[in-house]
């Protein structure tokens, strides 16, 4: 099988072992991870296709297919019997992906058509059109550079001479530079239940740390594990406040004190609540910092110092949330941001607009960290875990199928 | 890595032209690759590197590049020229209404810093321009930033005007203009949600806003850190509800700031101003000369020069020289020198600003510690009169003496009276080089490289 044909069927949720891999992260509580799909389908169904009300029983089957055809609007034949098979999660969160990339898609993905279009020879030309549009994804200079080597050398070695399934072979190096042979990038490290794991925030100013952390705290309760909330962020106005407001809208606690007060006290006071209240996840909110302003990134690293001093292992995760919009200095408050806190993830906020984020493909490969969720919107639920393949898959959906559709009609 | 200034990029093709006699067109070619990448490291949009590339090409063709002794310095010059012409050569002030009220609406993306630029802005236009400004608290959808405003107001003590977040923000709009005519409030500031400028329901909102009555200014607030979408989300913006100016922000940061290219290419709205910081007064006026500079990585050398004017001394300059010159250059002058220094900012960023500072080693990372300037300070203060005009006479008890005045160790003095006796070294030699045998040989190692 092809390594789009491969893509598609495990993000349509075609193979049932494929499906599985996909919901490891979401480990346990299968109850509510049901419930939860639920929702999704319910959402999907809602942006896709409003002739299909009838949603309430969507475990059957058959209802599935419905929605997968007035969805997708392409159905190959031979792969009937296996959509039998279909499992709503992993394609309705694929759904979202395309949903929230839609805009990127649009610009990005009709490009790449219309290049590869015009284009029916792949040559220098070609490759110099391609390296620009990536360029113009903010992936980076350094990193399409390499891109590019490698996309002409499988092109040598494959002796690919026209366009035709070029895209599914840059596809594949995109996500193969992204992934470079590791697998789980995604899973966060939560201790077993009754233990205690802290979450730590961190980025520049305006990236949507606090909104993030309350979507996250969603996510995490329907995974049926309790959160508490601490207001790190004593700087901004009207931060802690906002943090409140999430914390309500979630149901979890808040533990803050007033403008102003040592962020570190703020966390000292929230492990000591969070032990004392026996909560399964701490999510520690902090004031944006431009990475540059060397007193702050000290405050930062004392607040880091006082979580682990309170909890050995802790923080468990330093998640610095990224703007998509953000281009090349990204880079900068990645390896600053990893210096001081030890990053552990990146949460790349804002993907619903036209910025494609094509630097988190540059800051997983010069500096290894890799992205565990995406902000894909607004509401309470558009936060999801971070899939290489469904991105890319997302930038690249239309022009995928195109291919998959000629390779059926051969 | 990247974040390396042309200038440094270009070195190395100007070593090798630097032996040929003539530049051919091939050199050309290849400088402005460098030229190019160094642009899109920066972040500006590669449609406008593009275009921008091959203006410059052209002119460096041309006759008067190739035949000069320094090619690689013409190059950049034209470079930094053409930037700067993109950029918009003049700076651009703010438009006010003969008939207040006088209403500017600030919209963007989320995260940008509407909020925080709406209260720098009320704050700069009562400041210095002698305006009574209304904030008007017109976000009603991302949690807390009514509160958010209403905080700043009360730091600035400026009026907020607020209806809660269950009011349309038109209405809330339109109110305000009417209570800042009851108040004789003469300048509206409207802080409006952030949204995606894709988001068609929320741009209708703010074209509706705009529909009660024509604002004099639409700002745009762009972070400086954005990259290649800049451009589509100025355009969207532009062509929903037609911007007047943008204002960028955090530019205190680190990043290039191609941004600002980029959108004033394609908008040819001007930029007006710039956050430089967190504080409420941090908003300047644009300057497109240093942007230019710094989107290079050449440093901003006027700004220093800028800063060191403002804060410097003329007459206490002329002294001090004299004092170099006979060698009477005391602690109490040091120390002068010392807060003339710290007056002018951070010390780290007043490095920045020295162009191929960052080529010294060990300065290019260097995180200049204030507190070792307040323990120099504290030394020197620990001081009697007598030594700070006669180092010589510190001897073991009075080093012990000032350690426990200045709640510093022996070390520490140690260290000091030797820098303080290496800088009059220097003094020293640089006057007789002058005095002696002309200005041909005075040259310090490493000096040279400072200001290339």
């Amino acid at each position: 099988m092809s390594f789009f044909k491969r893509l598609k069927a495990k993000l349509t949720g075609d193979a049932v072992e494929e499906k599985e891999v996909n919901d490891a992260p979401l480990q346990d509580a299968a109850q509510d991870d049901a419930d939860d799909k639920d929702e999704r389908i319910e959402q999907t169904v809602e942006e896709a296709a409003p002739t299909v009300v009838e949603t309430e029983e969507v475990k059957k089957q058959d209802e599935v297919v419905v929605v997968e055809e007035t969805a997708l609007d392409i159905i190959e034949p031979q792969q009937d019997e296996e959509k039998e098979e279909k499992k709503p999660s992993a394609w309705s969160i694929t759904q979202k992906f395309k949903a929230g990339l839609a805009k990127t898609r649009d610009s990005f993905t009709s490009k790449v058509n219309d290049l590869v279009a015009r284009y029916r020879k792949v040559d220098e030309d070609f490759f110099e059109e391609l390296e620009e549009l990536l360029l113009q994804a903010d992936v980076g200079i350094d990193t399409v550079d390499e891109l590019m080597d490698k996309l002409r050398y499988e092109v040598k070695r494959k002796n690919i001479k026209d366009t035709n399934g070029i895209q599914a072979v840059i596809a594949e190096k995109l996500v193969e530079i992204y992934e470079r042979g590791e697998d789980d990038l995604i899973e966060l490290n939560l201790q077993p239940k009754g233990e205690l794991t802290v979450i730590l925030f961190v980025g520049v100013n305006g990236v949507g740390k606090t909104t993030t952390i309350g979507k996250l705290a969603r996510r995490l309760q329907l995974e049926g594990r309790s959160v508490m909330l601490a207001a790190g962020d004593t700087f901004r106005a009207g931060a802690i406040d906002q943090l409140q407001v999430w914390g309500d809208r979630v149901g979890a606690e808040v533990i803050k004190q007033s403008e102003g007060s040592d962020p570190a006290a703020v966390m000292f006071d929230a492990i000591q609540a969070a032990k004392k209240r026996g909560v399964d996840v701490l999510i520690c909110d902090t004031a944006g910092r431009l990475q540059n302003k060397v007193n702050l990134m000290n405050e930062l690293e004392k607040v880091k110092r006082v979580i682990s001093r309170e909890i050995p292992d802790a923080p468990h995760e330093v998640l610095l949330a990224l703007d998509a919009t953000t281009g090349q200095n990204a880079l900068m408050q990645a390896k600053i941001f990893k210096e001081v806190t030890d990053v552990s993830g990146i949460v790349l906020t804002k993907l619903d607009g036209t910025a494609k984020g094509g630097i988190v493909l540059a800051i997983r490969h010069q500096l290894s960290i890799p992205v565990k969720f995406v902000g894909l919107g607004e509401q309470m639920d558009d936060l999801q875990p971070f899939d290489a393949e469904r991105y890319v898959y997302g930038l690249f959906a239309e022009g995928l199928e195109k291919e998959l559709e000629e390779a059926d009609e051969e | 890595m990247a974040f390396e200034g042309l200038a440094e990029r270009l070195q190395g093709t100007i070593q090798k032209i630097k032996g040929k006699g003539k530049v051919s067109e091939q050199d050309v070619k290849e400088m402005m690759r460098e030229v190019r990448r160094a642009l899109i490291e920066a972040d500006v949009n590669l449609k406008v590197v593009k275009e921008f590339v091959a203006r410059v090409s052209e002119r460096a063709v041309g006759s008067d590049v190739m035949k000069s002794l320094t090619p690689g310095q013409q190059v950049i010059k034209i470079v930094q020229e053409e930037l700067q012409a993109l950029m918009g050569g003049e700076q651009s002030p703010i438009k006010f209404n003969t008939k207040p009220p006088t209403v500017i609406m600030m919209v963007g993306l989320q995260g940008a810093g509407k909020t925080t630029t709406t209260g720098k802005l009320a704050n700069v236009l009562r400041k210095k321009y002698n305006r009574k400004p209304l904030l008007v608290a017109a976000d009603v959808y991302r949690p807390a930033a009514i509160q958010q405003l209403e905080t700043i107001g009360k730091q600035l003590s400026l009026p907020v005007f607020s209806l809660g977040n269950e009011v349309s923000p038109v209405e809330i709009a339109r109110q305000a203009i009417e209570h800042a005519k009851e108040e004789h409030l003469d300048v509206v500031i409207i802080d409006t949600a952030g949204r995606l400028h894709i988001d068609e329901e929320l741009m209708q909102e703010l074209k509706d806003i705009r529909g009660i009555k024509e604002p004099d200014e639409v700002f745009l607030v762009v972070d400086s850190m954005t990259g290649q979408d800049a451009v589509n989300v100025a355009q969207n913006f532009d062509e929903a509800v037609g911007i007047t100016g943008v204002v960028l922000t955090k530019l205190d940061g680190d990043t290039r700031g191609g941004a600002a290219l980029s959108i004033r290419a394609v908008t040819e709205k001007p930029i007006k101003f710039v956050g430089m910081g967190e504080k409420m007064d941090a908003l300047e006026p644009f300057h497109p000369e240093r942007m230019a500079s710094r989107i290079l990585g050449m440093g901003d050398v006027l700004s220093l020069i800028e800063k060191a004017q403002a804060e410097v001394d003329m007459d206490k300059a002329k002294e001090l020289e004299e004092k170099f010159m006979t060698q009477t250059f005391t602690f109490d002058d040091f120390i002068e020198q010392l807060q003339a220094v710290k007056k002018m900012g951070p010390l780290d960023e007043i490095l920045k600003m020295i162009p191929g500072a960052s080529k010294i080693k060990g300065l290019d990372n260097a995180k200049v510690d204030e507190k070792q300037m307040a323990h120099i300070e504290a030394i020197i203060y620990s001081m009697t009169p007598a030594e700070k005009t006669n180092p010589e006479i510190i001897n073991a008890s009075r080093k012990k003496r000032i350690a426990k005045g200045s709640g510093t160790s022996i070390q520490e003095i140690n260290r000091l009276l030797k820098q303080f006796d290496d800088m009059k070294k220097m003094m020293k030699q640089m006057t007789t080089m002058t005095q002696g045998k002309g200005k041909k040989k005075m040259k310090l190692p490493g000096l040279d490289s400072l200001f290339k």
